[in-house]
């Protein structure tokens, strides 16, 4: 057995040869050094029309570019590979963006007009497999459907070349999605040479098996500070090198290794022991420990919303779910919302630089208005309204998640603690519910099982619709989500339908201020807060700009010695 | 022995199909699916809906099993949702890993439990005896979660004579032919490699190496104290062979049956993946991967994961069946 195994040893050996590229050192270039980050997943998938989550956006980020992105270090819309903001016509439904002259994707093939049209183009007409949800989430939430899915109306109608850079984008709606949506990652433009050499639309496979393209797992082609050098699945890293014809200013870096550790304790003690030099979704609890051991903490501007959801419990079949009725009564949900101590969670639950929420999105976006009912902190109030309402010692069924942390809700156990107690003194009777997050806690919520549940969002790019339009629109069945009881509020609907379709900027954001006061008098959950995650780096790492959509852009940073 | 190896294999295949509609009827008992453990807070009930159709789980579940088997019968696992990759090739990047760390915590265990459960029998009621009694209870209670954040405080983070995650250091961007990250550095002379392997091999290996050998010093000293005592081993002594003959070949030799047995269990029960160490260690193992395809309902991973790896448990409990014709001949197979 043992000489059979040598032999096995001796015939690999014969064909197993290094292929390791060693250094060449022609001291032309300077050199850069070498950043470790590291990230609490891998990535999924290198193309980013098929991208979703944080950890691949991280990546695709460096790769990649799209029309628009976002400032640095703020949610403000930017022109990227566009020269500009576009031009839009009065109707608001065509879109004209002049593109940059000078750049060149990866691959050496010219970015332009037409490279922009074929993008968008392919993204309309995916088929089969990659119109699954799970594959192209992106493209269906913002866009809708596809050219072969005429019962999914379709807000995007063509793009033309009309001259070598500059395309004319037209919409079928008017949409306040477009063109914020164009900064994320999802709509970044790839090389059209590259997407057809490596069959980038062939995610084959039946239903219930989809695998995703060369161009997808080895051969991402963008116009990015960076390009991919190696992805090395079995030891949880992805090297990514410098982009020397990159258009704008050439990153500093020579490569950037995005290596996985899930988890968090791992991530800083490694931080700690000097084999990363940094780490995203630091844990509130270890800033200051951070901070007194020589390490940078940056947190960036909140972009999210904590909320407690109610449920009023007028989908059909809530009763039999057991909802409690009495949240149906607004005198009850406010005195939730008075009940609600947002202060003390504040500055007992979340990190520096968290903040009480009046609505239901961060003051940077556009529609933020101080001019809503703000519920202050008044346990007597809320007796009293509870008095009124008759509903004094109401039982509410109040679901929290275990074992997750999000960036809006570092510890949901100890949030419902306080919460809990909050309106117990206001003469509610509690039933705690916990749950897996995922799905067990989210199937539970999203099908309208809780009478109260703590749930979040962060926010995908600066737009109004984004945060109260996902969570308080019309959903299917023409009513509002089952989270808050299914409501059939057609007075909001109307208001949503009108703010969305508005094409001048300035009069939209008057229509979204208008809801925000809307939403919260109607009040279907108590905004709690909005809190700030932070990433964290060695002290001789320079130049990284926290991004409030995490969008940071890793071409600026450097490492000094 | 042929007969009983071809045996043992064919009653594998009750085994296995008895293992995979229990597996199938498992999963779909689970809260939720994986249209919203994939889209998470942002699914909407349409979304999910159509997740669900594409998947085909809609369909009756005794459709959806005979579209399973007839998949596996050809050694197609389905795809895994999480990444798009086809299960077969995400279990074999995996597997070197588990197996590497799998082999370094056994031999950890026998290198250390072997001799130090057979001192203590021989210096039975000595300090040494008790002693490798409480530490043997303080390795099986300790959490491996505990363990391992206090060996990597000390021995990467304090000390950093050892690196504290991951299966190799990613700046040496080594060669991987077979994924056995320790013997490619031997197969591709890349020695700094393969050195590199193995130093990241010693904690994670230690931390899951710490309950097997608790136990194999226990079930050693029980079986050694069983054994000095028989009659074969006094009249070996009063026929006047030497000590180290005894030792060696009387009571050693026999003691090894049931020391034997656990180590086979203890790998077999290693090699299905020790989900804790592999995810506080961020070593790619096939045993995280399973964790995280439950939380994502991962259904085509969990199904081939679990049903491979039970060929595996198998196999390895074969391998000790014959192991004890070595070391015993009177249950040498006909």
């Amino acid at each position: 057995m043992l000489a059979t195994g040598l032999v096995a040893v001796l015939a690999a050996s014969a064909c197993a040869e290094s292929d390791r590229e060693e250094p060449t050192g022609d001291g032309d270039t300077p050199s850069g050094g070498t950043l470790i980050f590291g990230a609490a997943g891998d990535p999924k998938v290198l193309d980013p029309a098929f991208a979703s989550d944080g950890e691949t956006f991280r990546v695709l980020r460096q790769i990649y570019e799209g029309l628009l992105t976002t400032e640095p270090g703020s949610a403000n819309l930017v022109p990227g590979l566009a020269s500009d903001l576009p031009e839009v016509s009065e109707d608001g439904l065509t879109y004209t963006f002049p593109l940059r002259e000078d750049v060149v994707f990866h691959d050496g093939t010219d970015f332009n007009a037409e490279a922009v049209c074929f993008n968008f183009d392919r993204w309309l007409n995916f088929s089969g497999t990659a119109q699954n949800p799970g594959v192209t989430p992106y493209w269906q939430d913002v866009f809708g459907g596809f050219a072969d899915t005429p019962d999914t109306p379709n807000i995007y109608n063509s793009c033309e070349a009309t001259d070598e850079f500059t395309a004319e984008i037209t919409m079928n709606v008017v949409t306040s999605r477009f063109p914020a949506a164009l900064s994320l990652p999802s709509f970044s433009i790839s090389s059209p040479a590259a997407l057809e050499e490596f069959e980038a639309d062939n995610v084959t496979g039946s239903g219930d098996a989809p695998t995703y393209p060369e161009y997808a797992m080895e051969h991402p082609t963008g116009t990015g500070p960076f390009k991919l050098d190696n992805w090395d699945l079995a030891n949880g890293a992805i090297t990514i090198v410098r982009n020397d014809d990159y258009w704008g200013e050439t990153a500093i870096l020579d490569e950037i290794i995005f290596r996985t550790i899930p988890d968090g304790n791992t991530r800083k003690q490694e931080l700690e022991a000097g084999e990363i030099d940094g780490y995203d979704l630091v844990a509130p609890g270890d800033y200051t420990d951070l901070e007194d051991n020589g390490f940078d903490v940056l947190p960036r501007d909140a972009f999210n919303i904590l909320y407690l959801g109610m449920n009023q419990g007028a989908w059909e079949g809530a009763a039999a779910a057991g909802i409690n009725p009495a949240l149906a009564d607004i005198r009850v949900r406010q005195a939730i919302a008075h009940a609600v101590d947002k202060e003390s969670i504040v500055s007992s639950q979340l990190p520096d630089g968290a903040e009480a929420a009046i609505e239901f999105m961060p003051p940077t976006v556009d529609g933020w208005t101080e001019d809503v009912t703000v519920y202050d902190y008044d346990p007597e109030r809320a007796r009293q309204l509870l008095e009124d309402a008759d509903a004094v010692g109401t039982t509410l069924k109040f679901y929290y998640p275990t074992d997750v942390s999000r960036p809006y809700m570092p510890d949901p156990g100890a949030i419902f603690e306080v919460i809990s107690q909050n309106l117990q003194d206001a003469g509610f009777a509690i039933e705690p519910v916990a749950l897996t997050w995922n799905p067990d806690y989210l199937e539970a919520t999203a099908n309208g099982l809780a009478d109260i549940h703590l749930l979040g969002w962060t926010g995908d790019y600066n737009d109004a619709y984004n945060f109260i339009g996902t969570f308080f629109d019309a959903k299917a069945g023409g009513i509002g989500k089952l989270d808050f009881g299914g409501y059939n509020n057609e007075e909001l609907f109307t208001a949503f339908a009108e703010a969305d379709s508005e094409p001048d900027p300035a009069v939209r954001t008057g229509l979204y201020e208008a809801l925000n006061a809307q939403i919260m008098d109607f009040l279907p959950a108590v905004p709690v807060s909005h809190s700030p995650p932070a990433l964290v780096v060695a002290d001789n790492v320079e130049g990284l700009v926290p991004s409030p959509l995490t969008s940071e852009d890793f071409s600026t940073v450097s490492l000094t010695s | 022995m042929l007969r009983f190896i071809a045996r043992r294999l064919l009653q594998l295949i009750p085994i296995l199909f008895g293992l995979s509609i229990l597996l199938f009827v498992w999963l779909r008992q689970l809260p939720g699916g994986p249209g919203r453990a994939l889209l998470g807070e942002r699914a909407t009930a349409e979304q999910i809906e159509a997740i669900n159709e594409q998947l085909g789980l809609n369909d009756s579940i005794f459709v959806q099993y005979w579209r399973f088997l007839s998949r596996v019968l050809q050694f197609n696992f389905g795809t895994s949702i999480q990444t798009g990759r086809p299960v077969t090739t995400e279990f074999f990047q995996r597997f070197p890993g588990t197996v590497e760390l799998t082999l370094f915590a056994i031999a950890f265990a026998i290198i250390l439990g072997i001799p130090l459960g057979y001192l203590a029998a021989r210096r039975h009621g000595s300090f040494l005896d008790s002693a490798s009694v409480v530490a043997s209870l303080l390795g099986v209670t300790i959490p491996v979660f505990f363990l391992a954040y206090l060996l990597r405080f000390g021995f990467a983070v304090e000390l950093g004579w050892l690196p504290g995650s991951g299966r190799q250091d990613v700046r040496l961007d080594a060669t991987h032919p077979t994924g056995f990250f320790v013997l490619d550095g031997v197969l591709t002379r890349e020695y700094d490699a393969a050195l590199d392997a193995f130093l990241h091999l010693v904690l994670p290996g230690i931390a899951l190496g710490t309950i097997p050998l608790a136990i194999i010093v226990r079930i050693t000293r029980a079986s050694v104290l069983d054994v000095i005592n028989e009659d074969y081993v006094r009249t070996a002594e009063s026929k006047g062979l030497a000590t180290s003959t005894i030792r060696r070949r009387h009571i050693l030799r026999n003691a090894m049956l049931p020391v034997a047995t656990t180590i086979g269990l203890q790998t077999g029960l290693l090699l299905s993946g020790a989900v804790l160490t592999e995810t506080v260690f961020a070593f790619g193992g096939v045993g995280s991967f399973i964790a995280d395809a439950i939380g994502q309902r991962d259904y085509a991973v969990l199904q081939g994961f679990i049903l491979i790896l039970a060929v595996v448990y198998v196999l390895v409990n074969l391998l000790v069946d014959i192991s004890y014709g070595l070391i015993d001949p009177r249950v040498r197979v006909r």
